[in-house]
């Protein structure tokens, strides 16, 4: 087998794999970001939270009520939106009018109150989840490994955002949506309930993040801290792309897991801080981000 | 942010005292130094000088949001990197108490600098995204460096001898170098605010295309008092690794920038006491219920739902509103 710059290939594959993984993690999770911001005007700080709510969800299914994996993927992401929609209407619908830091304000308050809780009861030492069955084994493709845990991940990420930027880019409720985030009262006036609009925009975003926690599940061991780190690098993604463009989230979560990936082949001390070294460079050279419109 | 809410604004005339300060704020500092230099007596002087520490640090980062009206989510990489660098100049390069502080601020305000004249480049909610990506990679390096002894942090920092002379061993006589610090510190911030600068800052924080008309170098005066700010920040943290004579990655993680905007908004952002007082609040809370784990957290975050729905004043400022005075 060849090798690269001294790096067997399956070292160098295996990374680059697990770096499309981590990039499925960022583009799924920037995305929900991407979708809340665009019409709220708040960055939901809670997302890492919800995140591991869906992760969570998926073990009580299995442990409580003996739901397995498969029906998890479609029941958990809908339930933690349904969550999420609770939450916009109870509480951070009353910021609306103010400065849209109180949003940001309120979601990290509240992303406390839920981490807290499962810290609380479920403690922080990692709970298993066992794989499904059409998930333990894998793939021989020659230069590497394939185990389909880590191929159905992607594969699914991926179909996730691609159907998210088609009903954005290409449906009439997309148009709706993408009409009041240019202008709401606008888009009030021909009749179309935009109060509505933002709570389920809401709840679609949230949903998107239990979906990433269902995904990562049988991957990571389920944890009340599974989302409060991955929060900020998703954070520093976001800068990255900005908020501006669907297809650009995509990219940029994909493309920056692949980046992490190499560094832990080349450089694993850097592994950690790369995506916010990219971060710095951006803002220097491109402070709207890769995507982004103004600042 | 929060121009309805800003007590500085509805200033009203007030009866100004000596050095130009008004006379209800010469009171209160009075009152405050009187208490402070009782409370070693009456209180755990230990518990008194997380107190005095967790103050300064909101009080500086209360300089930031309150009257720069910037948010940061990453003031903990000033604070706990001075810390770091704090613990390490009095335990390894055996540098007297006062000197390893200094040490302490200078870090906190070279990476004030640097991470400040990147994050400004970003308006509001990036602005916090940034601050806390560029907090998190702080955080990252602290847990992998060599000097800051990973997740053991650096422990048993010698309190040794204030200007080679004064052995701060006893906490007694600590408390009142500390005590000095603190008094030093926001009593710089006060004379910030209340300068010429300060006024520009309010004037950007309020309106800052306008304050661009009128021809003021905006960035500069962001990245001045972002800097300022971080450098007050490591005083504070740089304070607390003397104290505790320990440095660890908690004063580096983003829970600590959390914690310091939860001070601030519970005591009152834009008022002068405000953050003090949530300081003295959070820090109260967190000792009493320490053995009720994680619902510290909870609590705090409940906290923090309840101050932004309903509370955005904070304690000092609905006292302000009550007496018609600036706080």
């Amino acid at each position: 087998m060849f090798e690269l710059l001294g790096i067997p290939p399956q070292v160098l594959f295996g990374q680059l794999l697990l770096g499309l993984i981590n990039g499925s993690f960022y583009a799924v999770l920037s995305l929900g970001l991407a979708v809340i911001f665009g019409l709220l005007n708040i960055i939901n700080f809670t997302h890492g939270a919800q995140y591991m709510l869906g992760a969570f969800g998926a073990w009580m299914l299995l442990n409580y009520l003996g739901v397995g994996y498969w029906w998890a993927v479609f029941i958990v992401p809908p339930i933690v939106g349904v969550t999420g929609i609770v939450l916009e209407r109870v509480l951070i619908r009353r910021l609306y009018h103010l400065d849209h830091l109180y949003g940001l304000l309120l979601t990290f308050g509240l992303a406390l109150i839920i981490v807290g809780f499962f810290r609380q009861f479920f403690g922080v030492s990692g709970l298993p989840y066992p794989p499904p069955p059409l998930l333990t084994g894998g793939h021989n493709l020659g230069f590497m490994y394939l185990p389909n845990s880590r191929a159905w991940v992607i594969v699914a990420s991926l179909i996730v955002c691609l159907a998210t930027w088609f009903i954005i880019e290409k449906t009439r409720l997309g148009a709706y949506l993408r009409a009041a985030t240019e202008n709401p009262t606008m888009v009030g006036a021909f009749g179309i309930n935009v109060p509505l609009l933002v709570t389920l925009t809401y709840g679609f975003g949230v949903a998107l993040a239990g979906f990433a926690g269902v995904l990562a599940a049988p991957i990571y061991a389920v944890n009340p801290n599974m989302g409060a780190d991955l929060i900020i690098v998703v954070f520093a993604v976001v800068v990255i792309g900005g908020m501006g463009s669907i297809l650009g989230s995509i990219l940029t979560g994909f493309g920056l897991g692949l980046i992490e990936g190499l560094t832990r082949v080349f450089y694993p001390e850097g592994s950690a801080v790369v995506i916010f070294v990219i971060m710095a460079l951006v803002l220097l050279v491109k402070p709207a981000g890769l995507f982004g419109r103004s600042v | 942010m929060a121009t309805d809410t800003n007590p500085i604004a509805m200033a009203t005339i007030t009866s100004v005292g000596a050095a130009g300060m008004p006379r209800h704020h010469l009171a209160i500092f009075a009152a405050l130094f009187v208490f402070l230099i009782a409370a070693p007596f009456l209180l755990y002087p230990i518990f008194v000088m997380k107190v005095l520490c967790f103050a300064l640090f909101a009080c500086a980062f209360n300089l930031l949001l309150g009257f720069g009206g910037l948010l940061s989510f990453g003031h903990a990489a000033y604070f706990g990197m001075a810390s770091y660098v704090s613990a390490h100049a009095a335990k390894v390069w055996g540098l007297t108490p006062e000197l390893a502080i200094i040490a302490g601020t200078l870090v906190a305000a070279v990476l004030g600098l640097a991470i400040g004249s990147l994050a400004i480049r970003r308006h509001g909610i990036y602005f916090a995204m940034v601050t806390l990506a560029f907090a998190q990679m702080i955080y990252f390096f602290s847990l992998q460096a060599a000097f800051t002894g990973g997740e053991d942090g650096i422990q048993a920092v010698p309190r040794g001898h204030l200007f080679g002379l004064i052995d701060l061993r006893s906490s007694e006589v600590l408390y009142f170098f500390v005590l000095a610090v603190f008094f030093a510190g926001i009593l710089l911030i006060y004379r910030i605010i209340h300068s010429p600068f300060g006024q520009v800052l309010k004037a950007i924080r309020e309106n800052e295309p306008r304050a661009i008309s009128l021809g003021y170098r905006v960035n500069r005066y962001k990245l001045a008092v972002f800097v300022l700010s971080a450098t007050l920040a490591g005083v504070a943290g740089a304070t607390k690794a003397i104290v505790f004579q320990l440095a660890s990655l908690t004063d580096v993680y983003w829970t600590m920038s959390g914690e310091v905007v939860l001070m601030t908004l519970l005591g009152g952002m834009g008022t002068v006491f405000g953050p003090i007082v949530g300081a003295a609040v959070i820090v109260t809370m967190q000792n009493y219920l320490a053995t009720f784990g994680d619902w510290v957290t909870i609590g705090q975050g409940i906290i923090f739902v309840v101050a932004v729905l309903s509370f955005r004043e904070g304690i000092v400022g609905v006292l302000a509103k009550w007496i018609r005075k600036p706080l």
